[in-house]
C-alpha cells in the first residue's frame, strides 16, 4: 500500500528519481476454487430442476394458498408476538443482568434463580403451561393484603381485601399466556446475553463515570449499556430470529392464528400438506431477512467510534465480496 | 460539615492512612497535608501504593484506618460522636465531583466525540443545559489545544491528544483539586510533551494537584512539594529541590540514581 515509503534498491530507481513502475505479478492461482464452484453449480442445477419438474411442489397451489387473508393474519400475530416478546425480552433480560450484577446479594439471588428456572424449562412446556394457567384460578382476585384470607380466620374477623376480581380468561387469552411464555423465558437468555456485554466493558470506564461524580445507575446508562450493545446486539439478533421461529410453539397454547399453524391447516384440509410446508420456510425467509438488516444497522449504529465497520468490510472482503482475490 | 483537626485551610489532609488488599499492605499509614493551589508530585517505585494513595483520595479505594478530608469533608463517611457512617452511593457522588481525576490509561468514552465526552458529566451530573456544556466544552478544548478535534473519536486521536480531552473533561466539572495517576505513562515519548505542557499551565492557573508521575523534570519545573513512597510510606517530603538534589533516605537515593 505505502511503496512510495519503503527504501528502494537503487538499481529499481529510473535515471530521472521517478518511482519504479508498479509490480504486475501474475496472481496466485486457485483451481481449488473453480473446482468447487463447478461443483456447487451442478448441485444447485438438480436442486432447481428437482424444485420445477417435481409435480409434488404445486407452485401454483404455493402462490394461490401463501397469501389468504387467514394466512396474512398468521403472519401478522408472529411479528407480533416476535416483537413483542422480544421487546420485554431484552428490557427483563437488562434488568435482570444489572441485579445479577448489583453488589446485593438477595436481588443477584433472585436473578440468579429466575435465570436457572426459565433457562432450564423448554418454551414448549411454557407454552403449554401458561396456556392452562387457568386450571390453577379460575379467577384472579386482585387485594391489598396477602393471605388476606388465613389471616382474618386466624384473628376471627371476616377480612376480604379484595379490590376487584377478573376472570382468568379474559387477562390469560392464548395471546397474552403464548406471549408470556415466550418473553419470560426469553428474559432468562437475555440476562446472560446482556450480562457478557456488561462484563467485556473494561473497568476503567466505570472509575472514570465515578471519578465524575456519576452515579452508579447513570455511569451504567450513559456510560457501560452503550458499549456492552457492541457485544449484545449479534447474539440479540440470533436470539430474535430464533424468536420468530419459536412463535410456532404457541400452537400449544393454542393460539390458533399463528403463521405456521394457518399453512399447516389449509395444507391439511386440502391434502396438500408439502406445499404448504414450503410455504412455511418461504414466509420465515423472507421474514427473518428484514431482520438481519435490521441488525445489520444496529451494529452499525453501536459501533460508532470504535473503527469497527472498517474491520467489517475487511471482514467481507476475506470472504470473497468486493475488490478481493488475487489482483489489487 | 468541615473536618476537625486543623483539616480547614488544607485541600487535602490524610491522617494514617492505611489499605489493604486482602494480606497485602499497600499503604502503611500516610500522613500527608496539601494546601489550595500546591502541586504535590509523588514519586515511588512501583508497589509502592502512590496510586493507591491517589484513589483513596477520591475514594475510589476505600481506606481501612486513618482518616482523609478533601475540601473539608470526610472521605466516604459522615462522623456522628465517635460513630463513621458509610455514605450512600449518591452521596460519594457529590463529594468526587470537586475531584477531578486523570487516569494512566485515559479511560475516554470511546462511544462519544471528544465534545461529548466533555459535555457529559456536566449535562447529566450537574444538569446544565447542552448550550452551555458545549460553549464551555468549546473553551476547555481550546485551553487544551485541541479546537479541531471536537468531533473526533478516541479511537481517532494520539495518545497525547487523548489525554489533553480526558484533562479537558475532568476540568470540565469546575473541580477544586486534580489528581494525575501517570498520566504520561502510557505515552509514546514525543507525546509527553504536550500532556505536561498542558498540566503546567493548569498549576499556573492556580489548580490544586497532586501528580503521580515518573517525570523527575516536571516535577522539580512544576512542583511545590515532592513526596517519595515506598513500601506504604511516606519516606521522604520536601521541596522539589531538597529532595531530587539531595535525598536524606538511602532508599530516594537509590531511586533517584536510577532515575535520573
Amino acid at each position: 500500500m505505502s511503496d512510495e515509503e519503503k527504501p528502494e534498491a537503487p538499481d529499481l530507481v529510473k535515471p530521472d528519481g521517478a518511482r519504479p513502475e508498479a509490480i504486475k505479478a501474475v496472481p496466485v492461482r486457485h483451481p481449488g476454487r473453480w473446482i468447487a464452484v463447478a461443483v456447487l453449480a451442478v448441485l444447485a442445477a438438480m436442486f432447481v430442476h428437482m424444485l420445477v419438474t417435481n409435480k409434488q411442489f404445486q407452485w401454483s397451489f404455493i402462490i394461490d394458498n401463501a397469501f389468504r387473508p387467514n394466512v396474512i393474519e398468521g403472519v401478522r400475530t408472529t411479528v407480533l408476538l416476535t416483537v413483542l416478546s422480544m421487546i420485554i425480552g431484552v428490557l427483563l433480560g437488562i434488568v435482570l443482568a444489572v441485579m445479577r450484577l448489583s453488589g446485593n446479594p438477595i436481588l443477584s439471588g433472585v436473578a440468579w434463580v429466575y435465570t436457572w428456572f426459565f433457562r432450564a424449562v423448554p418454551r414448549l412446556v411454557l407454552a403449554v403451561m401458561f396456556g392452562n394457567m387457568g386450571i390453577l384460578y379460575a379467577k384472579y382476585h386482585v387485594g391489598g393484603v396477602p393471605f388476606a384470607g388465613q389471616l382474618g380466620d386466624a384473628l376471627g374477623v371476616d377480612m376480604d381485601a379484595t379490590l376487584f376480581t377478573v376472570d382468568a380468561n379474559t387477562i390469560l387469552t392464548g395471546f397474552m399466556a403464548g406471549l408470556l411464555a415466550l418473553a419470560l423465558s426469553e428474559g432468562a437468555y437475555m440476562a446472560e446475553i446482556v450480562r457478557a456485554g456488561m462484563l467485556s466493558v473494561d473497568p476503567g470506564q466505570n472509575e472514570a463515570a465515578g471519578a465524575l461524580g456519576m452515579s452508579r445507575m447513570l455511569a451504567m446508562r450513559r456510560i457501560v449499556l452503550p458499549q456492552a450493545m457492541r457485544v449484545i446486539v449479534p447474539p440479540t439478533g440470533n436470539e430474535t430470529i430464533a424468536m420468530l421461529k419459536d412463535t410456532a410453539l404457541v400452537a400449544f397454547v393454542p393460539v390458533n392464528n399463528e403463521l405456521f399453524f394457518q399453512l399447516k391447516a389449509v395444507g391439511d384440509k386440502s391434502f396438500n400438506v408439502f406445499p404448504m410446508l414450503v410455504a412455511a420456510c418461504m414466509w420465515y425467509l423472507l421474514l427473518s431477512s428484514f431482520l438481519l438488516v435490521a441488525q445489520y444497522y444496529l451494529e452499525r449504529y453501536f459501533a460508532r467510534g470504535s473503527g469497527i465497520p472498517e474491520n467489517r468490510r475487511a471482514g467481507l472482503r476475506a470472504l470473497g465480496f468486493g475488490s478481493g482475490g488475487g489482483g489489487a | 460539615m468541615s473536618g476537625p483537626d486543623g483539616a480547614e485551610g488544607l485541600m487535602v489532609k490524610a491522617e494514617a492512612v492505611h489499605k489493604h488488599f486482602g494480606r497485602l499492605e499497600v499503604l502503611k499509614g500516610i500522613d500527608l497535608e496539601v494546601a489550595p493551589g500546591e502541586v504535590m508530585c509523588v514519586l515511588g517505585p512501583s508497589g509502592s501504593g502512590k496510586s493507591t494513595f491517589l484513589r483513596c483520595v477520591n475514594h475510589l479505594e476505600k481506606i481501612d484506618a486513618g482518616r482523609l478530608w478533601v475540601n473539608g469533608h470526610l472521605m466516604g463517611y459522615r462522623q456522628k460522636g465517635d460513630r463513621l457512617y458509610e455514605l450512600r452511593d449518591r452521596e460519594v457522588s457529590e463529594q468526587r465531583r470537586e475531584i477531578g481525576m486523570v487516569f494512566q490509561r485515559f479511560n475516554l468514552f470511546p462511544h462519544m466525540t471528544a465534545m461529548e465526552n466533555v459535555c457529559e458529566a456536566p449535562v447529566h451530573v450537574r444538569r446544565r443545559s447542552k448550550a452551555e456544556a458545549r460553549e464551555r466544552g468549546a473553551a476547555l478544548l481550546e485551553r487544551v489545544g485541541l479546537s479541531d478535534k471536537t468531533d473526533s473519536y478516541p479511537s481517532q486521536l494520539s495518545g497525547g491528544q487523548q489525554q489533553r480531552v480526558a484533562i479537558a473533561r475532568a476540568l470540565a466539572m469546575e473541580p477544586k483539586l486534580m489528581l494525575f495517576d501517570e498520566p504520561t505513562s502510557a505515552l509514546d515519548p514525543e507525546l509527553v510533551g504536550e500532556v505536561l505542557e498542558v498540566m503546567k499551565q493548569l498549576a499556573l492557573d492556580g489548580m490544586t494537584m497532586i501528580v503521580v508521575t515518573h517525570e523527575i523534570g516536571f516535577a522539580r519545573e512544576v512542583g511545590d512539594t515532592l513526596v517519595f513512597l515506598d513500601g506504604g510510606v511516606v519516606v521522604e517530603k520536601g521541596t522539589p529541590e531538597e529532595v531530587i538534589s539531595n535525598p536524606r533516605n538511602r532508599r530516594t537515593q537509590d531511586f533517584l540514581s536510577r532515575v535520573l
